[in-house]
């Protein structure tokens, strides 16, 4: 297959953007790709979003964004994995460019969440759970999380600020991001004082949910337009994996096997080893995600995950530097559209256009997006040419 | 209005009727009609005891839309004595301390009422400590 290269790439500030709709959000982050590219038009559009229907009232959204940004016409449609759609939509266009069914396609991850406050857009996303059995039960995405952090420290014996460093170490790095949600530092204090969320998560172990749209623009290297001005930065592997969609039916409930899986597929279809990676854009909506997906990405032994943020492993200048512009929870949490953010930001850091929050030497990018607690895990590795 | 989806359910919700299946004897629940053991075919109905263990548990504070009124509430993930873990509030806890491995058991109860005039209320199982015999 032929190379499939990150031509463009584009991004709204994530935050509570009270004055810009769900459409608009997701046309200037479009728009923004397009023009990065030098002006490459695209031939196909897949969109990843979750909460549009529940939130915005809004389905059929393929068509919506192919309609107001002028591409009326073009194949466009809505790849839905719950948090990990986006990343799920770029899958689908790494295929479609890579298989030669299309010459480019824009990919766009958007959510809006805050035309709705607190009761209902927790329901709204306890739809992503098993309904019948977890949602019915007033469970929500932090309690699971909760329930899960709760076990790992119990079976690992975990003080109870041992995740503090997650949060620490994103808040530090996006304060180098401009478009980051968080632009400032926090310290262990903070950590230790925080308010409880769900015992014993508490609101600094929690990515905050917010508006934002991220998007990309794919095309093979012989398509790209005369004097493309960026360092060129291909997929060189993409894997998605899925789990059982409930927690409570997991054979091993601390394992994230596809987190495991979608790595393995991942590394072994871009011929790379994990030694390899330099730098890891994990899914931390939850700390505990990101210690659970450092050891089912085999980065760090069982129940050792959370030492990598204790000891500084995941800082920009350790051994693997993890959320290098904020992640989920610096950046903040659009939702479906942090997998293509961390797309967005893997290429900034591969073309070292990174600026202060540049990782030296940066030649492979991990990204990875998680569809509730890793139930769905969506990898791709991007690689400067 | 969701009536029959929620009567579709009632024998889980009343009674933790799941399945076991014939070919390797794994007990199962929710009913899938696939043995996630072994992969064969299981749509012999099961009915769980009801007893089981508390594996993780968490509060509720922020609770979403339905469940506002009654939080916070904890929820547990409890393993079956017969092996699955399910999810399922806590309740009867009075000022008992929760604490993984404790024992517990089955009882229905409340789960949500819908907001609008004429909703529904939905029952199913909640899990509450072992009830000690000398009591």
């Amino acid at each position: 297959m032929t190379d499939v290269i990150i031509a463009g790439i584009g991004q709204t500030p994530v935050g509570e953007h009270w004055e810009i709709s769900l459409r608009s959000l997701a046309i200037k982050a479009m728009l923004a790709a397009m023009h990065d590219a030098g002006g490459l038009r695209p031939q196909a559009l897949f969109l990843g979003n979750m909460l549009a229907p529940a939130i915005s009232r809004q389905a059929h959204l393929g068509d919506l964004l192919a309609d107001f940004s002028g591409l009326s016409g073009i194949e466009a449609v809505l790849v839905e994995a719950s948090g990990a759609s986006g990343a799920a939509a770029l899958r689908q266009g790494y295929l479609a460019v890579a298989s030669g069914a299309v010459e480019t396609a824009l990919v766009v991850g958007v959510e809006k969440v805050t035309d709705y406050v607190g009761p209902e857009v927790d329901a709204a996303l306890a739809t992503a759970s098993d309904s019948d059995f977890e949602a019915v039960q007033g469970v929500t995405p932090a309690a699971l999380a909760a329930l899960l952090m709760r076990r790992y420290m119990y079976e690992f014996n975990v003080p109870a600020d041992g995740l503090a460093g997650f949060a620490l170490t994103a808040h530090e790095n996006a304060v180098s991001n401009p478009n980051a949600m968080f632009q400032k530092t926090i310290s262990p204090e903070a950590y230790r004082q925080a308010e409880i969320v769900s015992e014993p998560l508490n609101m600094l172990d929690v990515a905050p949910n917010a508006d934002g749209a991220a998007a990309v623009l794919l095309t093979r290297g012989d398509l790209l337009p005369k004097g493309y001005a960026h360092p060129l930065v291909k997929i060189a592997g993409s894997a998605i994996a899925s789990d059982t969609l409930a927690l409570h039916d997991r054979v091993d409930l601390l394992a994230f096997d596809a987190v495991r899986i979608s790595v393995e597929k991942a590394l072994h279809k871009a011929g790379l080893r994990r030694e390899q990676v330099s730098f890891f854009e994990y899914h931390d909506a939850f700390s505990i995600y990101a210690a659970l997906s450092l050891e089912a990405a085999g980065f760090a032994a069982r129940g050792q995950g959370w030492k990598m943020a204790h000891d500084g492993s995941i800082s920009r200048t350790g051994s693997l530097p993890c959320a290098t512009l904020g992640g989920l929870k610096a950046r903040g949490n659009p939702g479906s559209a942090s997998g293509v953010y961390q797309a967005v930001e893997a290429a900034t850091q591969l073309r070292g256009q990174a600026r202060t929050a540049q990782v030296a030497n940066a030649k492979v990018g991990l990204i990875q997006s998680l569809g509730g607690p890793a139930a769905t895990a969506v990898t791709h590795i991007l690689q400067a040419v | 209005m969701e009536i029959p989806r929620h009567w579709r359910l009632k024998q889980q919700r009343y009674s933790l009727v799941g399945e076991t299946c014939p070919h390797c004897e794994a007990k199962i629940f929710p009913p899938r009609d696939v043995c996630p053991t072994c992969g064969g075919e299981a749509k012999t109905q099961y009915a769980f005891s009801g007893k089981g263990e508390v594996f993780s548990y968490t509060t509720i504070y922020e609770a979403p839309s339905g469940y506002d009124e009654t939080a916070p509430y904890t929820v547990a993930l409890v393993k079956l004595e017969e092996g699955p873990i399910i999810t399922a509030q806590l309740t009867d806890l009075g000022d008992q301390p929760v604490e993984i491995g404790m024992p517990v058991e089955m009882v229905t109860r409340k789960l949500r009422s819908e907001n609008e005039e004429r909703g529904i209320l939905i029952y199913g199982y909640k899990f509450r400590p072992v009830l000690s015999r000398a009591a």
